[in-house]
């Protein structure tokens, strides 16, 4: 199987000690964290954390187990609260927001445990994405206004037309935790891009899939970011995917950013080296 | 012509049971907690559809509405105030809060309307002769029925097939995804509080107009077999409910009628046991194993 090449914008540094790609300089970052960090007890498992990313950028988390990429995800929907620094969505501080609220704002995730509501159908789970998107009240849901048909209606068709992204359509009514694995895992996303987000956070997409269906996924990752003209940040162990389309890449190990750059500059790094394969003797 | 007259009375009876099971069910299904308040707010529902007509002189519609209006937001204020707080807590404290709330309705309900039992009238009155005058079957019957199944398809329809229906679905199964795919779980079980409660004071009604004497304790018993119809026929499972509600309503008419009058409740209790023995999910309800 050939190796496909992604075509991949000039980086280009950034005051944060980030860099991003030059097409995106013009425009705002879509995210900016600087000095995020938190603590379990005494455990510092992310310190000073400072990452920005633009805003059509394809981004890369990497780093040993452990190192804190999850954490970082978590800190970013607030699913912890940061004990330190600040997280700038689209320029709006995020501090003091709910999960619910950061959705609303423009992130949306997927899980490195497939997290899909398994009894619901799948179109109900792209449906469940698009709730904050379908605007009639309680009252009109329980007597089926005309408002109801015509955003229930909406909301059928949107839900389909993301689900074309996979070629999933023909599945819209089998439960969800019938599919198969790699068909879950393309679920998630789709109903994490049903929210509407300008940031897409993927955990280990790749997790569990064979190489020419990672290969596959790299093409649609890179479909997705074309299409919806988003940022996407993602972590991943396979390193195939990581340098074959991530432009910016951060490297974490025991909570700290040890590495940030392209693909080549990570390759070559000693450091990053070192937090993988140990010290050279 | 005795049997099917029983049997009507035991579908009726069953019915209101199982508009009541339905809100257990759901606050079970959504929040993961057994309301033991809800039969309480039952017979707040008929006190105020009794005091709205016989005080206040409203006409029957207007007091029912009243009724589901005070119940829907009793219901929201008992979540938010009571149960919300503990989110995270166990369960255990949770249970104990609920039967805190069911004595503090009740007492209140002492305060407001003294412990004497009310006279309430029936929303309907009359009866429907078929058959030449051998089967009488009463308008509350047929009312009770008619919005039970109402009641039944609307909100089979609503949980099946509307945003915030699917929103209850997803909180059930997983609220931190639901979470973040921007659903707000504390309002979803909120609302999932309000359909209940106000479902509960139609029952109120219903119940009232079946059995007239209203007291700060009518919603106990009621409750209680409810809360049994709901575990019987699955809980968590809106079918279920449905069926288990019917089922029970039928077994105790029945045996109210050819087994024994003061054994009916304990007879009603002993199907159920024998169908947890040999189905423990319920009789619609799924089994899930739990997760290691």
């Amino acid at each position: 199987m050939a190796e496909k090449k992604f075509e991949k914008g000039k980086m280009v540094p950034v005051p944060s000690r980030s860099i991003i790609p030059e097409r995106d300089l013009d425009k705002s970052p879509v995210l900016e964290c600087s000095h995020l960090g938190i603590d379990f007890g005494g455990l510092k498992a992310v310190a000073d954390f400072n990452l920005t990313i633009g805003r059509t950028e394809i981004a890369g988390l990497i780093g040993p187990n452990g190192a804190g990429k999850t954490t970082v995800f978590n800190l970013l929907t607030k699913v912890y609260q940061p004990t330190r620094g600040t997280i700038l969505l689209d320029g709006v501080d995020t501090a003091g927001k709910s999960t619910t609220q950061i959705n609303r704002m423009g992130i949306a995730r997927t899980f490195q445990n497939i997290r899909l509501f398994s009894n619901l159908s799948v179109e109900d789970n792209v449906k469940v994405g698009l709730h904050n998107q379908e605007k009639y009240s309680t009252l009109s849901g329980i007597l089926r206004f005309p408002t109801y048909w015509k955003h229930e209606r909406a909301a059928h068709q949107r839900a389909m037309e993301l689900l074309s992204i996979f070629d999933m359509q023909d599945l819209a009514h089998h439960q969800a935790g019938s599919l198969p694995y790699g068909a879950q895992r393309r679920l998630e996303i789709v109903r994490a891009l049903a929210t509407n987000p300008s940031l897409l956070l993927l955990d280990e997409p790749a997790a569990g899939m064979n190489p020419s269906e990672t290969a596959e996924l790299m093409e649609n990752i890179v479909k997705i970011r074309d299409t919806f003209h988003i940022a996407i940040m993602l972590i991943e162990h396979d390193m195939s995917l990581v340098m074959g389309i991530c432009e910016g890449i951060c490297v974490l190990n025991f909570g700290q950013v040890i590495a940030k750059g392209t693909a080549e500059e990570i390759q070559s790094n000693p450091t990053v080296i070192e937090a993988y394969l140990g010290k050279q003797q | 012509m005795e049997f099917l007259n029983n049997l009507i009375i035991g579908v009726s009876l069953g019915s209101i049971y199982a508009i009541i099971a339905l809100g257990y069910t759901m606050v079970y299904g959504i929040a993961k907690m057994l309301n033991f308040a809800h039969g309480d707010v039952i017979m707040v529902g008929g006190y105020i559809s009794f005091c709205t007509t016989f005080y206040l002189d409203m006409p029957v519609w207007l007091s029912v509405l009243a009724a589901v209006a005070v119940c829907t937001v009793l219901g929201v204020v008992i979540e938010g105030l009571a149960y919300r707080p503990l989110r995270q807590a166990t369960s255990l404290a949770v249970l104990i809060t609920a039967i805190g709330v069911s004595y503090f309705l009740q007492n209140t309900a002492m305060l407001i309307w003294s412990p004497t039992p009310k006279f309430y009238t029936a929303v309907v009155s009359g009866s429907l002769s078929l058959l030449g005058g051998q089967l009488q079957v009463s308008y509350v019957s047929i009312l009770t029925v008619a919005v039970c199944l109402l009641i039944m398809v609307v909100l089979t329809l609503f949980i099946s097939k509307s945003k915030l229906g699917k929103a209850m679905r997803a909180c059930s199964e997983d609220k931190g995804a639901a979470q973040l795919m921007g659903i707000n779980v504390n309002r979803t079980i909120s609302i999932t509080f309000a359909i209940g409660s106000a479902l509960a004071a139609i029952a109120g009604v219903l119940l009232c107009s079946y059995t007239p004497q209203l007291s700060p304790t009518t919603g106990t018993q009621p409750g209680i077999k409810a809360f049994t119809a709901a575990v019987f026929g699955g809980i968590g499972s809106i079918p279920g409910a449905f069926l288990g509600g019917l089922l029970l309503g039928i077994i105790e008419s029945l045996a109210k009628a050819y087994l024994s009058t003061n054994l009916a409740s304990a007879i009603v209790f002993a199907v159920l046991i024998l169908v947890l023995l040999f189905r423990p999910s319920g009789l619609l309800g799924k089994y899930v194993p739990e997760k290691v």
